[in-house]
C-alpha cells in the first residue's frame, strides 16, 4: 500500500513541477473549444441540435484525459531510457503493485488536467445540471483516466524507445478520439461510423460524461457505459501488469 | 550466499556470458574483474532479476531469482553502473522513495538518509532537484541510495566510476564496515585492480564472457608470478586482446549479426 502511495506521489510531484507541461497541454483543448465550439455553434443550432459548446465540452474534457493518460503511461519509456525504471524493477515489490501505483499516478494527473479543462468550460458558459452531475462526471473522468493510463503503460511495456510513439499517436490515440462521438452526435452519424464508434472505448466515456454533465439520456445507456469502461479497465490493468512483469532492461 | 553454475546469456547470436560458474560465501567481499564488455554487468543483471538467463542456474541465499523474484529481491541491494535516479525529484525524495519501497521504517529512514547524505557530502543540497547535480554528485547519490537499506547481499557495479579519491575512500570504508559489522555479502565489479586487491577477499577475472581465473588476490598473483593484481590481470587477459586484434573482421561480422538480431 505504501509502495502504491509513493509511486503515485512521485508522478504527482513530477506533474506539479512541470508547469510548462501543464500549460502546454491546455493549448489543444482550448483551441478545440474556441475554434470548433464557437465556429460550428451557429450551424449546429440551425440544424436544431442545440448549443454546440455544451455538446462539445465533455468531448474535449475526455480528449484531454485521453491524451494525458496515454502520455502518462508512455512515460514508462522515459523512465526506461533514463534508467529510473531499474530502481523500481529490482525493488522487493510485486510488479502488479508497481503497475497499480504508476497507473494511479498517471490517472490522477490526467483527471487533474481534465478538471482544469472542465473549469474552463464552466467559465466559457457550459452549464451543469446539478451537483450530482459533477459527481457522476468525476466518476466517468476517473474511469477514462485509469483505462487509458493502463493502455499507455501496457503499450510502453512493449517498446524500448520512442520510435513507435508517432505510430501510436497517429494510428491509435487520434482515431480513438475522432471516432468517439466527441465532436459529433452519434445518433445521426452514418452506419459505418456508428459501428466504429461502438468499438471505440472512448465513445462510452464521452457518452457517459456528456449525459452526466447535461443530465440527458445516454446514447448507449448508463449501464453499458459504466460496464464497458469498468470491464475494459480491469482487463487492461491485468494485461499491463502481465506485460510489465516481463520487462527486461 | 551466491551460487552460479554454467550461466549463459545470449543477445541474438552474440554470447555475452559463456557458461560461468562461481560461488560467493556468506560475509565475503567478492570482486568481479574484467575489461569493458567482458560480461560483468550482464551477469549482475541476471543475478538481480533484471535479465533472464539463457541457461544455467543461479542461487541467491538459496533462492532462484527467476522462479521467485520477489523473495530474491528482498535479499539484495544494488548500485547500478548506469544512472538510475529520478532527475525531477530532489536528492532527499529519491532516497525517501527508495526507503519506502524497501519498507525501511519512517524514523530509521530519516536517520539513515541524513547520515548517508552527510557521509557523501550531499546534505546541503538535499532539497535540490537532481537535474541540477553534477555527474559526481549524481554518482554519490546513487551510492548513498544503494546503502540505505541493509540487505543480505550488496551488488556494486563499478561503484567508483567517476568518483574523486576522497569519496572512493569513504565508500570503501563504509562497505568494509557494513561487511564486518552486519555481515553483508558484497559482490562488486571494478576495473581498478588496486581497489580490488585492497577490499576483496576473493576475486574472479572474467574476459569475453568466460572466467579465466578465480581465488584470493594473493593466489591470483602467485599463480601468474606477478607482483600486483594489475600485472596478473594483464597476464591473464592480455592474450585475448591480441587475439581480438587478429580477428577484427570476425568482430565486425559479430556486430552486424547482433544489429540484425536486434532489429528483427
Ligand atoms: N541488451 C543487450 N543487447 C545486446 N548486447 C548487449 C546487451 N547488453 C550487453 N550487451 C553486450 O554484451 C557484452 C557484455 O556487456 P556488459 O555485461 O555490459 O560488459 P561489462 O559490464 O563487463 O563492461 C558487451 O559486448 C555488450 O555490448
Ligand atoms: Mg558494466
Amino acid at each position: 500500500m505504501s509502495a502504491i502511495y509513493i509511486l503515485w506521489l512521485r508522478q504527482l510531484k513530477r506533474y506539479l513541477r512541470s508547469r510548462t507541461r501543464i500549460i502546454g497541454s491546455l493549448g489543444q483543448p482550448l483551441l478545440f473549444l474556441l475554434a470548433l465550439g464557437f465556429g460550428f455553434g451557429p450551424i449546429f443550432r440551425k440544424a436544431g441540435q442545440g448549443n454546440y459548446l455544451q455538446f462539445l465540452a465533455p468531448g474535449v474534457i475526455a480528449m484531454t484525459i485521453l491524451f494525458t493518460a496515454v502520455f502518462s503511461g508512455i512515460e514508462l519509456i522515459w523512465d526506461r531510457q533514463f534508467g529510473f525504471l531499474k530502481e523500481t524493477l529490482v525493488a522487493p515489490v510485486p510488479r502488479l503493485t508497481i503497475m497499480l501505483g504508476r497507473t494511479a499516478g498517471g490517472a490522477t494527473v490526467a483527471v487533474l488536467q481534465g478538471l482544469i479543462v472542465a473549469a474552463i468550460c464552466l467559465v466559457a458558459g457550459v452549464r451543469v445540471s446539478g451537483p450530482a452531475a459533477l459527481f457522476y462526471a468525476l466518476l466517468y473522468m476517473v474511469l477514462i483516466g485509469v483505462l487509458f493510463t493502463a493502455l499507455g503503460t501496457a503499450i510502453a511495456s512493449l517498446l524500448s524507445d520512442f520510435q513507435g510513439f508517432q505510430l501510436i499517436m497517429n494510428f491509435l490515440v487520434m482515431p480513438l478520439f475522432f471516432l468517439s462521438g466527441a465532436l459529433f452526435p452519434l445518433a445521426d452519424a452514418p452506419r459505418p461510423l456508428q459501428v466504429m464508434a461502438a468499438v471505440d472505448p472512448l465513445s462510452y466515456g464521452v457518452d457517459g460524461l456528456r449525459s452526466a454533465l447535461a443530465g440527458t439520456a445516454c446514447h448507449f445507456g448508463a449501464a453499458t457505459d459504466l460496464g464497458v469502461l469498468a470491464g475494459l479497465t480491469a482487463l487492461l490493468l491485468a494485461l499491463g501488469a502481465y506485460l510489465f512483469a516481463k520487462i527486461e532492461v | 550466499m551466491i551460487k552460479v553454475r554454467n550461466l549463459v546469456k545470449t543477445f541474438g547470436t552474440f554470447v555475452a556470458v559463456r557458461g560461468i560458474s562461481f560461488e560467493v560465501r556468506e560475509g565475503e567481499i567478492f570482486a568481479f574483474l574484467g575489461p569493458n564488455g567482458a560480461g560483468k554487468t550482464t551477469t549482475i543483471k541476471m543475478l538481480t532479476t533484471l535479465l533472464k538467463p539463457t541457461s544455467g542456474s543461479v542461487e541467491l541465499d538459496g533462492l532462484d531469482p527467476a522462479a521467485s523474484p520477489n523473495e530474491a529481491r528482498k535479499r539484495f541491494g544494488i548500485v547500478f553502473q548506469d544512472p538510475s535516479v529520478d532527475d525531477e525529484l530532489t536528492a532527499y525524495e529519491n532516497l525517501d522513495f527508495h526507503g519506502v519501497l524497501y519498507k525501511v521504517p519512517r524514523k530509521v529512514r530519516a536517520e539513515r538518509i541524513e547520515r548517508l547524505l552527510k557521509l557523501f557530502d550531499l546534505w546541503e543540497r538535499r532539497d535540490s532537484p537532481v537535474k541540477q547535480f553534477s555527474g559526481g554528485m549524481r554518482r554519490r547519490l546513487e551510492i548513498a541510495r544503494g546503502l540505505l537499506h541493509t540487505p543480505k547481499i550488496l551488488f556494486l557495479d563499478e561503484p567508483t566510476l567517476g568518483l574523486d579519491p576522497q569519496t572512493r575512500n569513504q565508500l570503501w570504508t563504509h562497505v568494509r564496515q557494513l561487511n564486518e559489522a552486519e555481515r553483508v555479502t558484497v559482490f562488486l565489479t571494478t576495473h581498478i585492480m588496486e581497489e580490488a586487491d585492497r577490499v576483496a577477499h576473493r576475486v574472479a577475472i572474467i574476459d569475453h564472457g568466460r572466467i579465466v581465473a578465480q581465488g584470493s588476490p594473493a593466489e591470483i598473483k602467485s599463480s601468474t608470478g606477478s607482483q600486483t593484481l594489475e600485472e596478473a590481470f594483464l597476464a591473464l587477459t592480455g592474450e585475448t586482446i591480441r587475439e581480438e586484434e587478429a580477428t577484427g573482421l570476425d568482430q565486425m561480422r559479430r556486430m552486424s549479426r547482433l544489429w540484425r538480431g536486434r532489429r528483427a
